[in-house]
């Protein structure tokens, strides 16, 4: 890649790739590792969920996963309180693959918005045990400033509901949430299509997390590889230095040596 | 004797979880388990001899967002 003197760097670990993706919603093993690489992702999110029994000829997810080429974020998708989150967290890392946990407190089942005074209290007790916290919060500075100070290793605002598909609903918020925050931010939930992707990091944000902008897109791969590319191109276009924005126009060819 | 193995009530003859989880074709590498809402850690799977009215939470990972 050739951005490699600008990594993303979470608790101390150094990426190349600043786009995260899911593994939820494929129609296929198959399907999902092929979109997984054309994403050039490197951290995948995992969901923690019971063995079914009954039924052991499933294949397993990790069959189909090089746990050398990829940082699992475990997730805890589906928790309403802290202490379910908590758990998780605890089963999860007692699977042996990973610290980084993706903290996920839901408060509503229709919007899956973020119940923010238990993610504050699963987060406490999670970065006390040690584990590496990628809290999934809502687009408010505050809350970002507390998850913060309670020694969380990013901040994960959402553009939009998950799986909306609405893009970055409030950008001002974000550029807020960046100027109060040191650690990384990184928009999770909500993107829909690559300008989506790319608006995020020319922003500012640090990353972008999504599972359903390429998991439910008619081509899955075709858009993995779409927003791999947005990501680095709103990354570039930032660090670039935009033009400002100005009313009026500002010629780009010299008013000298005009025909007459 | 009775057990609880992911909600569901079986009956088992005593034996280590280790035991238990190969019996069940698990790869016990590849899960997390719950004994009684205590996280029970790998090493101790094979000295985890299953009791009486016991209940196991059996997880692994899947895909998710």
């Amino acid at each position: 890649m050739p951005e490699n003197n600008d990594k993303l760097v979470i608790a101390g670990r150094e990426f190349d790739s600043r786009l995260m993706v899911g593994t939820g919603k494929y129609a296929d093993f198959p399907q999902m590792v092929a979109a997984i690489e054309a994403s050039g992702a490197q951290i995948i999110t995992v969901a923690v969920r019971r063995v079914n029994i009954s039924d052991r000829n499933k294949e397993s997810l990790l069959d189909h996963i090089d746990l050398k080429k990829y940082t699992l974020l475990p997730n805890t998708a589906g928790c309403y309180t802290a202490e379910d989150a908590i758990r998780t967290c605890r089963l999860a890392r007692e699977a042996g693959l990973s610290d980084f946990v993706k903290l996920e407190v839901l408060g509503d089942e229709q919007t899956l918005f973020p119940d923010n005074v238990e993610l504050l209290k699963a987060a406490a007790v999670l970065v006390k045990e040690g584990f590496t916290v990628l809290p999934y919060t809502s687009d408010d500075p505050i809350v970002c400033r507390r998850l913060e100070d309670l020694g969380c290793a990013a901040v994960m605002p959402l553009g939009a509901p998950i799986g909306s598909g609405l893009g970055i609903r409030n950008p001002y918020n974000m550029r807020i949430i960046l100027d109060t925050v040191k650690v990384p931010v990184i928009v999770d939930a909500g993107v829909g299509t690559a300008s989506d992707a790319a608006i995020a990091m020319e922003l500012g944000c640090h990353g972008v997390l999504m599972n359903t902008g390429i998991a439910g897109a008619q081509d899955p791969v075709a858009m993995a590889l779409a927003m791999n590319l947005a990501v680095r191109a709103g990354r570039l276009a930032y660090r670039a230095g935009r033009i400002p924005m100005k009313l009026h126009a500002n010629a780009s060819s010299p008013l000298a040596g005009l025909i007459a | 004797m009775n057990i609880t193995i992911n909600g569901e009530a079986t009956t088992i003859e005593a034996l280590s979880v280790q035991d238990y989880l190969l019996q069940l074709g698990i790869d016990p590498r590849r899960v997390a388990v719950e004994l009684n809402r205590e996280i029970l850690p790998k090493g101790a799977y094979p000295g985890t001899i299953l009791k009486d009215g016991d209940s196991l939470e059996i997880v692994h990972f899947v895909g998710g967002g």
